[in-house]
């Protein structure tokens, strides 16, 4: 029973490391309707950033902020530059641009702070919490930001009017623009947040994977297994399937004879599938009436 | 809210575009050019270009078939590269453990991989779009994972795959074994090219067609959803199975890293570039998952990914919707031309 509740414990720890990501990924979702490939190379370039300017010397929270506000910028910058003019292509064109954007970021971050594993500070320490060995402050402090995120995101999008306008022009663009709404900013607003969001999962994550251009491909594998597991529609359900995702892993790891670490995200994967075909759009997802 | 969720599932619907169906194929001069180009090439490059083209016909089955699945039924999938696994392991293991002829594992390949994409095919009639392409993307990313399992690593070699022998050219034919391969490829390519174009063109890819445009109207037509979304499946898989054990016999070897996630997202750039649904496209998106990332290599060692994304971006920028755009383009101004 105690290796059970550790094993659990440990996979609530990294499950606030997917359930981070995930919710970057709903956010947007949400916001653009398409599963962005390359949010994890945005949320670590990110990183890099605030590396970059904790190395100039600049405090840890500044240099927090600065990052949130430059990734916020690059995200807008981006949405306008690259994807605007594929507003009009088909879905495939646009999953196919985020490759695209991937391979860059990825290149780039590989040719400015090359490949070598860095350390990066942690705001919470990295002491065993509450005498446990298996969760650290530092992940403790990793899951009270995730909570404080979605409540400050559910907070957004339920009580602010750009936040119901956000809503509206992802749910139905033609009434919202006669409304006047200006659904194209919305979008780049969209991507504004997601990159916000993402740069403070990357800061929280990259203490535990370490810091250098791949570290978020794990991740973000996990992250959309987690996403579409809570249903692409809920910040909620981002959340959550995020911890599921890493306490599954965990016990696959632990009760599952024969499994080694190979093995433990092709059966994590085949458990959501599962879940998938008795609940095929998520558990918090809403589902699509289809008109005919 | 009905209207809310109405809209939705309006643009859902509209993920693939749909293109006439006259247009699925190639026209009677072009195909013909296409063909002798293809015929004479060997005779006038060297073994190694010979080679990568034989590796362009290669994926262009692979692409091929994901276009049959995606372009014609409306199904994702990212676990294309799973099925190219299955594929090139089953012609290695023949050729090594079973000693059959290289020519019949072919066959045997496509039918154990029509038998496990249609048996995939069931789990996925549940699933549609993003929670499909999860679905397919975890087979992808299990496949690698499975090879190297212990039990079966007196048959499959472990982390260190299998060597396969390349086929010299029968009948005393004087030609280089490249060479050979190369017009044997290109006569699997052409009989599976002729396949597929005709399979769309019937009764079978009509229904296919039309689960892709909406599937309550099909059903509510009388297309019986589940056949046709499993069939359009495992017929993707089994060709896959085809052009993996190809790939397994021009390169030669087999081993589970060369088989992982990155070879489904290719094949996934590869049928956006030759443009979803349109067939011959399967080829031209196929040179450029073979050429590209090597012109990016050329042009700069440490930001080969940088250039290859930026390829990527104009591409798809100058023809959103793949080399079908340029085809179409091409025709009205080969059409003015000779009217002028």
């Amino acid at each position: 029973m105690e290796l059970f509740i550790n094993q659990v414990l440990a996979g609530i720890a990294t499950g606030a490391i997917y359930a981070c990501m995930a919710l970057a990924i709903v956010m947007i979702f949400q916001a653009i309707d398409h599963l962005n490939f390359a949010q994890g190379e945005m949320a670590m370039f990110s990183t890099f950033i605030a590396w970059q300017l904790m190395q100039w010397g600049i405090p840890y929270w500044w240099a927090f902020l600065l990052t949130l506000i430059i990734s916020f910028v690059a995200g807008i910058v981006i949405e306008r530059v690259l994807f605007k003019p594929l507003a009009k292509a088909p879905v495939l064109t646009n999953v196919a641009g985020f490759i695209a954007l991937f391979a860059i970021v990825n290149s780039v971050a590989g040719l400015i702070w090359d490949f070598t594993i860095k350390q990066f500070p942690t705001p919470f320490g990295s002491s065993p919490f509450l005498g446990s060995q298996l969760i650290s402050t530092h992940q403790v402090g990793m899951i009270g930001v995730t909570l404080g995120l979605l409540i400050a995101l559910f907070l957004f999008f339920r009580f602010t009017r750009i936040g119901l306008a956000m809503r509206a022009a992802a749910a139905m663009p033609e009434s919202a623009r006669l409304v006047g709404i200006n659904t194209s900013w919305m979008v780049a607003l969209g991507w504004g947040m997601a990159s916000a969001i993402g740069a403070i999962a990357g800061i929280l994550i990259a203490p535990v994977v370490f810091l250098e251009p791949n570290m978020m491909l794990g991740v973000l594998l996990y992250g959309f297994a987690a996403a579409v597991l809570g249903g692409l529609t809920s910040p909620l359900g981002a959340v959550l399937g995020g911890f599921l995702v890493g306490v599954f892993e965990n016990l696959v790891g632990t009760y599952i004879p024969g499994v080694g670490n190979e093995l433990k995200l092709p059966i994590a994967l085949a458990l959501i599938v599962i879940v998938l075909v008795v609940k095929p759009n998520g558990l918090m997802g809403h589902t699509v009436v289809k008109r005919v | 809210m009905s209207t809310i969720q109405e809209s939705a599932a309006e643009t859902q619907a509209a993920t693939v575009d749909a293109p006439p169906k006259k247009a699925m194929g190639l026209g009677r001069t072009a195909s013909w050019v296409m063909l002798i180009a293809f015929l004479i090439l060997p005779l006038l490059v060297k073994n190694f270009v010979i080679f990568q083209v034989t590796m362009v016909l290669i994926y262009g089955i692979a692409v091929l078939a994901l276009n049959i699945l995606t372009g014609g039924s409306g199904q994702f999938s990212l676990g294309q590269s799973a099925f190219y696994a299955i594929g090139a392991y089953a012609a290695a293991i023949l050729i090594e453990h079973g000693g059959v002829n290289y020519a019949l594992t072919l066959p045997a390949a496509g039918i154990i991989c029509f038998i496990v994409g249609f048996l995939f095919g069931f789990p996925a009639l549940r699933l549609s779009g993003i929670y499909l392409a999860l679905a397919t993307y975890a087979f992808a990313v299990a496949m690698p994972q499975l090879l190297k399992l212990g039990v079966i690593e007196h048959w499959t070699g472990g982390v260190q795959g299998l060597v396969v022998t390349k086929p010299d050219a029968p009948f005393g034919l004087p030609m280089s074994q490249d060479m050979w391969l190369y017009y044997f490829t290109l006569a699997v390519s052409i009989a599976i090219y002729l396949a597929s174009v005709n399979l769309l063109k019937s009764r079978s890819g009509r229904a296919m067609m039309a689960i892709r445009d909406n599937e309550i109207a099909a059903s509510a037509m009388g297309v019986d959803l589940s056949i046709y979304k499993t069939l359009a499946f495992g017929v993707s898989a089994g060709i896959t199975g085809v052009a993996g054990a190809l790939g397994a016999i021009a390169v030669q070897f087999v081993a589970p890293d060369s088989y992982t996630f990155t070879l489904a997202i290719a094949l996934f750039l590869g049928m956006v570039v030759g443009g979803v649904g349109w067939l011959p496209g399967s080829l031209a998106g196929a040179a450029f998952i073979v050429f590209v990332p090597n012109i990016a290599e050329g042009i700069s060692k440490g930001l080969s990914g940088a250039f290859f994304g930026v390829l990527l971006f104009a591409v798809i920028y100058l023809v959103p919707h793949g080399a079908r755009q340029a085809a179409i383009y091409a025709e009205t101004l080969f059409n003015k031309l000779r009217r002028s």
